[in-house]
């Protein structure tokens, strides 16, 4: 369980850095997403993970922390906020600069990107 | 309780709401007029709670009277309230600006200054890691909308590099939060101080990548050296009351940088003591000679006035990364006095962008300014004051740093750069003041005068350097108490819980 999550967490963390370092907006959008997804499922998991727990309060059972849910529902909202944010900008800047690179203007040799 | 604490949070909040209302804004006028008297009322308050703050109470207040541990707390101490007072001034010089008609070049201009404002409030004033997160979003989320206010290509391909940067430094203070709440357990940091000196050896390690990942979000907010990049281009280009709110911001992060370096991993913090210190000093010197670098090479004033934006957080971060008492009240007192200069400068640009034709505020030869006498008596202090000549406060503030770095190892590197640094400043302010006021052709035209409230708001922020410079006595006793309190905090952080009312 722990080995699949932290894979899954390191996966994640792995592609979104990699399209967050792309040239064109849309790719870095993307990553910047995906890189969100890690980290809610990373502050999910800090709070140690049970299984079978209890899903709020039962006495035998083991309860898991509700810190980090109320943490990571914050962290979603925040985050689907500034993504949002980020999509209009991107399309802003689309219009703005005539092309969708990062720097508002394409590299010199862009052959193999075009 | 002391309900005056949440003021600063609260008021930004329900006077940008009042601001939404379709009567209040359709119409510019009652807008100025609210956001005005809404600033003035926020300072009133923010010296309320300095006044509170001086006479040594800290003002804790428990967010829906949970008690501290479990749940969210305000503090408000000497430190905090300081940089709330600092905020009130900047919104009302920046509001009193703007309301001379750059508030109309785009929609909801008071309304995001009121939400950054209220960001920027809370993250001084919070006593919670994860809340201080939710605050740097708001100021942030705020900030990327002034950035892009008016429009304009310049503006939307910096606000591309500022909005990606700073997602991506957010995705990295919710790692370093995930981790720390591993370890420790706890979001309140006056209980992350407590769980830190018990921490077992084996999550040691772990803490302290969140630590140091903590801090390079931090750095990356305030400018230091490898993440600077980003902040002459954004500052640049953004509107001129939008950053003249922006110099706070770069003191948010080395405010963070403050409390957390002396709370959490002060000096009882066991194995993880100081943690960073070391890398803050190197890295401080470094932003100096890059900030040098570009403080000879600006091409317009408002590059000069981002480029010694960064020499300031330069500045600041070695006093505060050579951490001593006396070096982090020297700080302190640099930083207030940096970020009313700094905010000035900026306007300054601003209004000699307006009056240049097609030069704008690029330091070359152009039309002659509509009214050269007394922009330049205003660029004349400010250039006295930012390069650190006496007898204005830029000198009593390195001053102090330079005194304050007094060992003979450290002395060699950083009163080297720091006095280069002011030299470069100064031929730069020379290089670019004599090009602008001197080397102009034309007559001015004036009709290209600037309002006059415009000259007020930028004599409000500049008057603080006479002022902070007569009263350096009682504002470095001021700062010397803050450190003290600090360092008393970091002994004993259960004095910064908040209990909640007992019924």
């Amino acid at each position: 369980m722990e080995l699949l999550i932290s894979l899954i967490i390191g996966l994640l963390t792995a592609v979104g850095v990699f399209l967050v370092l792309r040239g064109r907006t849309f790719p870095v959008v993307l990553g910047l997403t995906v890189l969100s997804y890690a980290v809610n499922l990373f502050i999910f998991s800090a709070g140690r993970l049970v299984i079978d727990g209890a899903a709020v309060l039962k006495s035998g059972l083991a309860t898991p922390d509700p810190v980090p849910q109320a943490l990571v529902l914050t962290a979603i909202v925040i985050g689907f906020a500034m993504t949002a944010f980020a999509v209009i900008l991107a399309i802003r800047a689309r219009a703005d600069l005539g092309n969708d690179h990062v720097d508002g203007r394409l590299p010199e040799q862009s052959g193999e990107q075009k | 309780m002391n309900h005056l604490i949440t003021l600063p949070i609260i008021l930004p909040l329900l006077l940008a709401t009042l601001q939404l209302l379709p009567v209040i804004e359709k119409n510019i006028e009652r807008q100025r007029i609210i956001s005005i008297a809404g600033s003035i009322c926020l300072l009133i308050v923010s010296v309320a709670l300095l006044i509170s703050a001086a006479s040594n109470n800290v003002t804790l207040y428990a967010l829906g009277n949970w008690d501290a541990p479990f749940g969210i707390q305000l503090v408000g101490d000497r430190l905090s309230s300081m940089m709330v007072l600092l905020t009130s001034i900047l919104l009302l010089a920046a509001n009193l600006y703007a309301s001379a008609g750059d508030d109309n070049q785009g929609r909801y201009f008071y309304p995001l200054m009121m939400f950054q404002a209220m960001g920027i409030n809370g993250a001084f004033l919070t006593g919670d890691i994860f809340n201080l997160f939710v605050f740097f979003e708001i100021l942030l989320i705020a900030s990327y909308s002034l950035l892009i206010h008016g429009g304009g290509k310049h503006k939307t391909s910096a606000a591309v590099h500022y909005v990606f940067l700073n997602l991506v430094g957010s995705a990295i203070f919710l790692f370093a939060l995930g981790i720390i709440y591993g370890t420790l357990g706890t979001l309140n940091m006056a209980d992350m101080a407590l769980r830190v000196r018990e921490l077992n050896e084996s999550e040691v390690q772990l803490t302290k990548i969140g630590g140091m990942m903590l801090l390079s979000v931090f750095a990356l907010k305030a400018a230091l050296l490898p993440l600077q990049f980003w902040l002459p281009r954004t500052y640049a280009s953004a509107p001129g009351p939008v950053v003249a709110l922006f110099a706070i911001m770069t003191k948010v992060g080395i405010y963070s940088i403050i409390r957390i370096q002396n709370l959490v991993f002060g000096d009882s913090a066991g194995d993880l003591a100081d943690l960073g210190q070391d890398w803050i000093w190197v890295l401080a010197l470094g932003t100096l000679v890059m900030a040098t670098l570009g403080v000879i090479s600006a091409p317009s004033v408002k590059r000069l006035a981002a480029h010694l934006v960064i020499l300031s957080v330069g500045t600041l971060l070695v006093a505060v990364g050579f951490g001593t008492q006396n070096s982090l009240s020297a700080a302190l007192y640099y930083a207030v006095h940096s970020t009313l200069a700094g905010a000035a400068f900026f306007l300054i640009g601003d209004i000699i962008a307006e009056q240049r034709e097609r030069s704008f505020d690029r330091i070359v030869a152009g039309r002659s300014l509509a009214q050269p006498m007394s922009i330049g008596i205003l660029f004349f202090v400010a250039a006295i004051t930012l390069v650190g000549m006496p007898p204005l406060s830029g000198f009593i503030g390195k001053f102090l740093i330079m005194k304050s770095i007094d060992t003979s190892s450290t002395l060699v590197w950083a009163w080297p750069l720091l006095l280069i640094g002011s030299l470069a400043a100064l031929v730069a302010f020379s290089r670019a003041g004599s090009t602008l006021f001197w080397r102009s052709n034309g007559k001015p035209d004036s009709s290209k005068a600037s309002a006059t409230r415009k000259f007020i708001a930028v004599g409000i922020l500049l008057s603080a350097a006479p002022l902070m410079s007569l009263f350096a006595g009682p504002i470095t006793e001021y700062t010397d108490t803050t450190v003290q309190q600090l360092l008393v905090f970091e002994q004993d952080p259960t004095q910064i819980m908040a209990k909640g009312v007992q019924r």
